[in-house]
């Protein structure tokens, strides 16, 4: 029989299992070249370069390039003493082609990064080169200890040997307020400089609220829309996605304008006296601004995953839960209830990735309370220009998203995204 | 939703409060698109609406601000709806061309890693903005395209494709392949096949997810403001460095027209919509 099944050949004589994956073959190729050109110019342009978000993060090329003979004399010095002669002579050398290069400024402001006090040493050292102050024919030990007093102090050589490997997890330490210290040992910022750590817990708060609000504002609306006859439906289906097609700036300008202080939410307040006109609540440049635009924003994307999925629940099966003994409550929270959890898990995983990452909300309205870690993002690339900085940071944010997108993933499955 | 006679007390009650919710949510949802609209036409320069348009005195409307968005001599609005139209109808068509093409493969069975790739080619809806920005902005920025029209094109190209995959693959999973073979069979060519028979029958999905990449270039502000240049200004970035420095009234003048435009697109997007159930035979 099995003999028999390997005989079959196509008309041209060539065995059918062979023809057949040939033509599967034929197809696969087919099918993949079709994707290719725009897997092709996602990948150079778009995937490439967040890769090299990463090697950018943690580069710290330029000093070892800087300092190629003091790193290599510092191999054999055990870092506990003021390193050797060799030590000192290699470095003063690699310094004298920093000069000629007019590169000791970098250096400078590099090693400060790494310890306070660099600046000053390395400007007394440049003017004693410029001047051909330093005899090489002497000890060039004692001539580099005699330009301050810093240089005699073996912590500013031990900060130099720190910087000697090309990568740094420096970037992503400063992200968590934290910094290596002397010993290698991880350390946090005083406690008046920890400001990172308060905007990736303020950007968490934020999209969770965001979160919690669009669903408890979502979940109704998305019942009603589900189970309104398709005449009203569509009608009122119209102030959802009125609000998703609008521009995004058009929306946060109309939340400027409605929350100022003397805007139509205070109008209506004073108005059916809540507050008194002359007290005013602050509602813009705050996180109140933040919270109610967001959430304005938003919340299309959580009513129509929710909508989606309440559309395929038949009316019959409340009707059943009912006849047989429960109350509404019971029926809604026995049967429709977790039938939704999908469209839960959908509507709150998006609203909630979207939310982690913005941006332009939270700068327009947020003021300086609002700001989240996205705006820190945007500081450091269009303001102090840390590239490296900013893309630490953009890598952690990422990572978290990813890990939510994973989620999202398990729970509903990304072929199941579904738009308007 | 009316309820039946027997209905006790409490979920009577339970009910109204329902609807009420209910009706707060889509006024908090529409109302704020519709404060911009009478302020547009405020005759003063303050954003609030004045005594004499409380009383709704006709002195107190004009339609000065609509002028100074189309005359005004410094305002940059001219250049930027242009440019902002360049962009939206270059990346759109890249966009479109790019993913119909490759939403082709990936609803062939015959696809190999299918769910990687997919990951990939939506990674750029996925990834925050902010983060594509900076990636988009490193790569611009090495091929010398930055603060170029063809760099912007190029990044919403990347951010709008993905909404054409989706929708063209959700309109092919309802696609009937045996009309390709019949076309095939009959001795037409792929090309011709695709145009002929394919491109026809998955057109409204092709056009919705047109439409979504055109919204998404054409409302796109945080990879723009790390691209462009004087230039290259574009409608949305006029509007974020309008909103940040002084809140004018020809903002507002700007942001009715686009309520407008997004009206229309709703609507095109909804009759595509119903086309494309209609077409695919789902009756809800």
């Amino acid at each position: 029989m099995s003999s028999e099944t390997k005989q079959i050949l196509t008309t041209d004589g060539i065995p059918l299992e062979i023809s057949l994956k040939k033509a599967e073959r034929k197809n696969k190729i087919k099918a993949f070249l079709l994707v290719a050109p725009l897997l092709l110019f996602l990948i150079i342009t778009y995937i490439f370069p967040i890769g090299e978000m990463f090697t950018r993060s943690i580069d710290d090329k330029m000093i070892t390039n800087m300092l190629p003979k003091t790193f290599k004399s510092m191999e054999t010095w055990d870092g506990k003493e003021l390193p050797p002669e060799e030590v000192f002579a290699s470095f003063l050398s690699d310094f004298k082609i920093l000069v000629d290069k007019k590169e000791h400024g970098k250096l400078a402001q590099r090693l400060n990064k790494e310890k306070n006090g660099f600046n000053t040493i390395t400007k007394k050292l440049f003017r004693q080169v410029k001047r051909n102050k330093i005899d090489e024919t002497q000890s060039i030990k004692e001539q580099i200890m005699k330009v301050h007093k810093r240089w005699r102090n073996v912590e500013y050589w031990q900060a130099i040997k720190r910087t000697a490997p090309p990568y740094t997890s420096a970037k992503y330490l400063k992200a968590m307020d934290m910094y290596l210290n002397e010993d290698n040992k991880i350390t946090q910022v005083s406690e008046d400089r920890r400001i990172h750590r308060i905007l990736w817990l303020r950007t968490v708060e934020v999209a969770f609220f965001v979160t919690v609000f669009c669903f408890l504002m979502g979940y109704p609306i998305a019942h009603l829309l589900a189970t309104l006859p398709m005449k009203y439906s569509n009608l009122l289906m119209i102030c959802v996605l009125l609000p998703f097609w609008t521009s995004l700036l058009v929306r946060t300008a109309s939340w400027m304008i409605l929350l100022q202080q003397q805007g139509v939410v205070n109008d209506f307040f004073v108005m059916i006296g809540l507050v008194a006109d002359g007290n005013r609540p602050e509602m813009m440049y705050n996180k109140v601004g933040t919270y109610v635009a967001m959430t304005q924003i938003l919340l299309p994307f959580m009513v129509l995953p929710l909508y989606s999925v309440m559309k395929t629940i038949s009316p019959s099966l409340m009707r059943a839960g009912k006849s047989l003994g429960g109350t509404p409550f019971v029926a809604f929270w026995k049967v429709y209830f977790p039938l939704t959890i999908p469209g839960i898990g959908a509507g709150c995983l998006l609203v909630f990735i979207l939310a982690i990452g913005y941006y332009i909300t939270p700068a327009l309205v947020g003021g300086a309370s609002g700001t989240l870690i996205s705006n820190q993002i945007a500081y450091h690339m269009k303001t102090t220009l840390d590239w490296s900085f900013a893309s630490a940071m953009g890598l952690m944010l990422l990572g978290g998203v990813l890990v939510i997108y994973w989620l999202y993933n398990k729970l509903v499955g990304v072929d199941n995204i579904k738009l308007g | 939703m009316a309820l039946p006679k027997y209905t006790e007390t409490r979920y009577r009650i339970w009910h109204y409060f329902y609807i009420a919710i209910c009706t707060f949510v889509f006024i908090f949802l529409i109302a704020p698109l519709f404060v911009i609209f009478p302020l547009s036409f405020n005759a003063e320069e303050f954003l609030v609406f004045s005594e004499g348009m409380k009383n709704l005195d006709p002195d107190a409307f004009s339609l000065r601000w609509y002028k100074d968005m189309v005359y005004g001599t410094k305002n940059p609005w001219g250049l930027a709806a242009k440019n902002s139209f360049i962009i939206a109808i270059f990346a759109t068509l890249g966009s479109v061309i790019l993913g119909t093409v490759a939403a082709l493969g990936l609803s062939s069975r015959h696809m190999p890693f299918k769910g990687i790739i997919m990951a990939t080619l939506i990674s750029p809806m996925i990834v925050p903005l902010i983060i594509s920005g900076v990636a988009i902005f490193f790569f611009m920025a090495k091929a010398g395209l930055a603060a170029t029209h063809t760099g912007i094109v190029l990044a919403h190209i990347i951010l709008g494709t993905p909404f054409v995959v989706i929708t063209v693959t959700a309109t092919l999973s309802g696609f009937d392949h045996s009309v390709t073979r019949a076309a095939a069979s009959l001795g037409s060519n792929p090309v011709n096949t695709f145009m002929k028979v394919t491109l026809p029958l998955i057109l409204p999905g092709v056009i919705s997810g047109g439409l979504f990449a055109f919204v998404t270039s054409f409302d796109e502000v945080v990879v723009v403001l790390f691209l462009a240049g004087l230039e290259n200004t574009t409608i949305p970035i006029q509007m974020w460095t309008g909103l940040r420095e002084q809140l004018s009234p020809t903002i507002l003048a700007v942001a009715t027209c686009l309520i407008v435009l997004s009206t229309l697109i709703l609507i095109s997007a909804e009759l595509l919509r119903r086309r494309s159930e209609r077409l695919r035979g789902i009756n809800r």
